[in-house]
């Protein structure tokens, strides 16, 4: 074993990018660390998934740079680099889970083939290897193995999120983002999924970005929060700090609103 | 009709010197650019799409007055679609025609590439329906040609793995993907994947035109020609247990033909040509026996 670095995996400085005049996100610098989970919350229009979509190239900033640390003594400025070796990272170093899974699956190709895609296109060509790897990431996800050969349209939301998930980590990448991942499923399916991504997130010491507008959520996982509004960080710290004893009017607002049933 | 047998009052074979230019440039860059689609201003022919307008429009611009011409469809000399445009270059040029594949210089072919061997002064001509390798998985035509730039092709692999998930095999039988020159993957026409291997080191040079799309790509002579597999299932051509009955040849593509209303089959060669140029090598051989 490597002693875990004490760089920072991704560096994000000044970053900006706006559509119109606090719309969008600016003047952003974080640090993330391998095996780290960094929260981003705020409401609706604060720009949390602006800065997700630049943080993980897919779109690109009006200024500021993104660093990622692809060893200990190399770092790439992703908006540097071309494209093609932007898609390369993405499908293999850094995953994106997305909201809807609708946007990060195939709906038209089994779920085999959805788990195998990363894999074929870094290169791998054996086919047993490729279903059993699918197979041992069916089981990982808690997804029955049995239905590798149907397609996402006929699973339900939260396997389906899993199937996102298992197709994103099959090519063992460090670095995963995350969009509002348990939006959308019912509070049972949530904590079981959240317990999975908790599990994994320590098993594999990946370090992930996720935005959620849940407190909750952001408890659970994070270890980190930023809270953004109007484009801005505002606040940012541990998670348990930020959240039990908010310094900024905003996030005192935004932890004296959520609702306890 | 004039004294030489062409029709009056067009063009040498019916598209304007302009066009014809216009595609010769196209065609240019796509024989230096082994694979990729090379767009062009495709002309209205007078068929409909789907008939083999893009191999035609290619024909127009490659055929001259000493080239002879032979038109193939699914194998065939002796089919509509093959003797309507054979006809329809002979009535526009006037140049010879052939069934014979030894004897051409020009062949344009849908569905088939001949069984004998191509040679470095032929030219095959395919008709090309859906030019794009991707698009069963991409529907976007920006999103392809990004791919397509960046050589992002994990894809192409993820329809091979669905035929072997749900069929044991790659079921792809005929439009079977090939990987150019190292370089772009290619849609080869819908040719059975029995001709892929033809395909490789060609000394022919190959060119293919999609009418409808309005693309042009080509494979030059001695260019690799690929199919896509995985290591553990490699790519395999069809095979048959029976023999065509007209001339018994057991290594050519074999067509099934119901004979009655009984659901008596037979097989016969899909390449007519082939087929009876073996008859006829049978009919010397038994009479020098005699």
């Amino acid at each position: 074993m490597t002693q875990p670095s004490k760089l920072p995996l991704l560096t994000v400085n000044n970053l900006s990018k706006l559509y119109a005049p606090g719309k969008g996100c600016q003047n952003i610098n974080l640090d993330l660390y391998a095996g780290e989970v960094l929260g981003i919350v705020g409401e609706s229009g604060s720009g949390k998934s602006t800065l997700l979509s630049s943080l993980s190239a897919r779109l690109a900033p009006d200024s500021g740079q993104l660093i990622y640390r692809e060893s200990e003594d190399n770092t790439l400025d992703i908006y540097q680099l071309s494209e093609s070796q932007r898609r390369h990272l993405l499908r293999s170093q850094w995953g994106v889970v997305h909201q809807h899974a609708a946007d990060g699956l195939r709906m038209g190709v089994s779920a085999g083939a959805n788990i195998g895609e990363r894999l074929m296109a870094v290169g791998e060509r054996n086919y047993s290897e490729i279903r059993a790897k699918g197979l041992r990431w069916m089981e990982d996800v808690e997804l029955d193995i049995s239905r590798i050969d149907d397609k996402p349209s006929t699973y339900s939301g939260g396997m389906q999120q899993r199937l996102q998930i298992a197709r994103n980590l099959v090519t063992h990448p460090r670095l995963i983002f995350m969009d509002e991942p348990t939006g959308g499923l019912d509070v049972s399916v949530q904590a079981r999924l959240l317990d999975l991504l908790r599990n994994l997130v320590t098993e594999l010491n990946l370090a992930v970005v996720i935005v959620t507008h849940d407190l909750a959520v952001a408890r659970l996982l994070a270890q980190r929060l930023v809270v953004m509004r109007h484009g801005e960080i505002v606040e940012s710290g541990l998670t348990d700090q930020v959240l039990d004893d908010p310094q900024h009017p905003y996030t005192q607002l935004l932890v004296s609103s959520v609702l306890t049933p | 009709m004039s004294a030489n047998n062409i029709r009056q009052g067009y063009n040498f074979a019916y598209l304007d010197e302009q066009s014809k230019r216009m595609i010769r440039r196209a065609l240019l860059k796509a024989v230096a650019i082994p694979g990729f689609q090379v767009p062009f201003g495709g002309r209205e022919m007078p068929m409909p799409y789907g008939w083999g307008t893009g191999g035609m429009q290619l024909t127009a611009a490659v055929i001259g007055e000493t080239d002879t011409l032979k038109v193939i469809d699914q194998g065939a000399d002796d089919t509509t679609n093959a003797v309507s445009i054979r006809a329809f270059f002979k009535d526009l040029t006037g140049v010879k025609t052939t069934e014979r594949t030894t004897e051409a210089s020009l062949i344009q072919t849908r569905h088939r590439i001949p069984e004998f061997a191509l040679q470095e002064d032929q030219i095959l001509i395919y008709q090309v329906p859906i030019p794009e390798p991707l698009r069963f998985i991409e529907p976007s035509e920006t999103e392809t040609q990004k791919m397509h730039a960046l050589q992002d092709y994990g894809v192409m692999h993820v329809k091979l793995y669905e035929d072997i998930a749900h069929f044991g095999e790659i079921a792809t039988t005929y439009a079977y993907p090939v990987l150019v020159n190292d370089r772009y993957i290619m849609d080869p026409s819908p040719i059975p994947k029995f001709d892929n291997p033809k395909m490789h080191q060609m000394p022919a040079l190959q060119l293919f035109g999609a009418g409808r799309e309005k693309r042009i790509y080509a494979v030059p002579p001695y260019t690799d020609v690929k199919s896509l597999d995985f290591e553990d299932h490699p790519f395999a051509v069809q095979q048959w247990q029976e023999s065509c009955v007209i001339c018994q040849s057991d290594s050519s593509f074999l067509d099934e033909v119901v004979i009655d209303d009984k659901g008596t089959r037979s097989f016969i060669c899909s390449d007519t040509d082939f087929c009876r140029s073996r008859v006829e090598l049978q009919a010397e051989n038994s009479l020098e026996t005699l």
